[in-house]
C-alpha cells in the first residue's frame, strides 16, 4: 500500500462511520455532525488525489475550500431550521416531525 | 516504520476513534466535543500531508465556526445531560452490516487499482493559491468564488429570515399563535413582520 490508499482507507472509513451515524441516529442535530464527517472525508479524498496523482494542479484544494465553504453556509442554514422546528414542535427528534407526511 | 509512518498511523487512529464516539455516544454535547477532535485530527492530517493552507481553513471554519454553531444550537434545543432518543438493537446491527459490506467493497475496489503516483513533489505555496482563485483563465477559480460569496451571503439573510421570532402582536394578531402545545401554523406573511 502506498501512502494513496492509506489516505483513502482512512477516507473510507470516516465516510462509513458517517454513513452509520445517519442511519442509527433520531435526533436531527447528530445527523447533521454525521453529515459533517462525511462531507470531511471527501475533503480528504480530494486533497489526497490531487497531491499524489496531479500535483501541477490545484483543483483538488480548491474543491475542499469551496466544500468547506458552502458546509459552513449548510450548517448555518440547518440550524435556523432547527431552531424553527424546535420552537414549534418542542423536539428536535425526527420521529416528531411528521408535517409533511400525510 | 519511519517516524513519518508512525505519526500518520497515529493520526488516522485517532481521527477514526473520535468519529466512532460521535456517533455512538448518548449524550448530545459529549457527541459535539468528540467531533471537535475528529475534525481538529481531519487538521492535522493536513498538516501531515504537508496542505497548511486547507489544514488552517479546516481549523478556522469547521472547528471555530461549524463545531461552535452545533454546541449553540445543541445548548439552544437540549438539556446537555439529556441522553439521546434510543435506537433498537435491530436496526444499529442492519446498519452496521450495511456499513461494514459498503466499507469492504470500497476498499477493496480501490486496493486493487494501480494509481499512476506523480513523482513530482507538490507545490502547497499559499500563494500559488491565491493567485489562481483570483485567477480569470485557465485554472482559475474567479467566478466560483464570486458565485460562493453570493451563496454565503444568501445564505446567511436565509437564516436570519427561518431562525428569526415572530413578533409579540403579531402572535397575538392571529387565531392560532405558534405555541409549544399547539399544532404548528404557518405564518402567513413571515416577511411583513420583519420588515415592521
Amino acid at each position: 500500500m502506498n501512502y494513496l490508499q492509506e489516505i483513502l482507507v482512512i477516507s473510507t472509513a470516516l465516510f462509513f462511520i458517517g454513513i452509520y451515524g445517519l442511519l442509527t441516529r433520531r435526533n436531527i442535530i447528530a445527523i447533521l455532525m454525521s453529515v459533517e464527517l462525511m462531507l470531511n472525508s471527501v475533503n480528504i479524498n480530494f486533497v489526497a488525489f490531487n497531491k499524489y496523482l496531479y500535483p501541477n494542479s490545484l483543483d483538488g484544494i480548491f474543491f475542499s475550500i469551496f466544500i468547506i465553504t458552502i458546509a459552513a453556509a449548510e450548517v448555518a442554514l440547518a440550524i435556523a431550521i432547527v431552531i424553527n422546528l424546535y420552537r414549534n414542535h418542542d423536539s428536535v427528534d425526527i420521529d416528531s416531525t411528521t408535517l409533511l407526511k400525510y | 516504520m519511519d517516524t513519518s509512518k508512525i505519526i500518520f498511523y497515529l493520526l488516522g487512529g485517532f481521527i477514526l476513534g473520535m468519529a466512532l464516539l460521535a456517533v455512538t455516544e448518548k449524550k448530545i454535547f459529549r457527541s459535539a466535543i468528540w467531533l471537535l477532535f475528529a475534525l481538529i485530527g481531519i487538521a492535522g492530517l493536513y498538516f501531515w500531508m504537508a496542505l497548511e493552507f486547507i489544514a488552517a481553513v479546516q481549523i478556522i471554519v469547521y472547528v471555530g465556526g461549524i463545531v461552535v454553531l452545533i454546541i449553540f444550537s445543541v445548548f439552544l434545543t437540549h438539556q446537555a445531560e439529556d441522553d439521546m432518543p434510543k435506537t433498537g438493537l435491530s436496526r444499529k446491527i442492519a446498519a452496521g452490516l450495511a456499513v461494514i459490506s459498503g466499507a469492504a467493497f470500497t476498499i477493496h475496489l480501490f486496493l486493487n487499482n494501480d494509481f499512476n503516483l506523480s513523482a513530482i513533489p507538490f507545490d502547497s505555496d499559499v500563494a500559488r493559491i491565491g493567485t489562481a482563485m483570483l485567477e480569470t483563465g485557465t485554472g482559475g477559480y474567479l467566478l466560483p468564488f464570486e458565485a460562493v460569496s453570493m451563496l454565503l451571503l444568501a445564505a446567511m439573510v436565509g437564516c436570519i429570515v427561518i431562525a428569526i421570532r415572530p413578533e409579540k402582536s403579531e402572535m397575538n394578531d392571529s387565531e392560532n399563535p405558534p405555541s409549544f402545545s399547539n399544532p404548528p401554523t404557518r405564518n402567513p406573511e413571515p416577511v411583513e413582520g420583519i420588515l415592521n
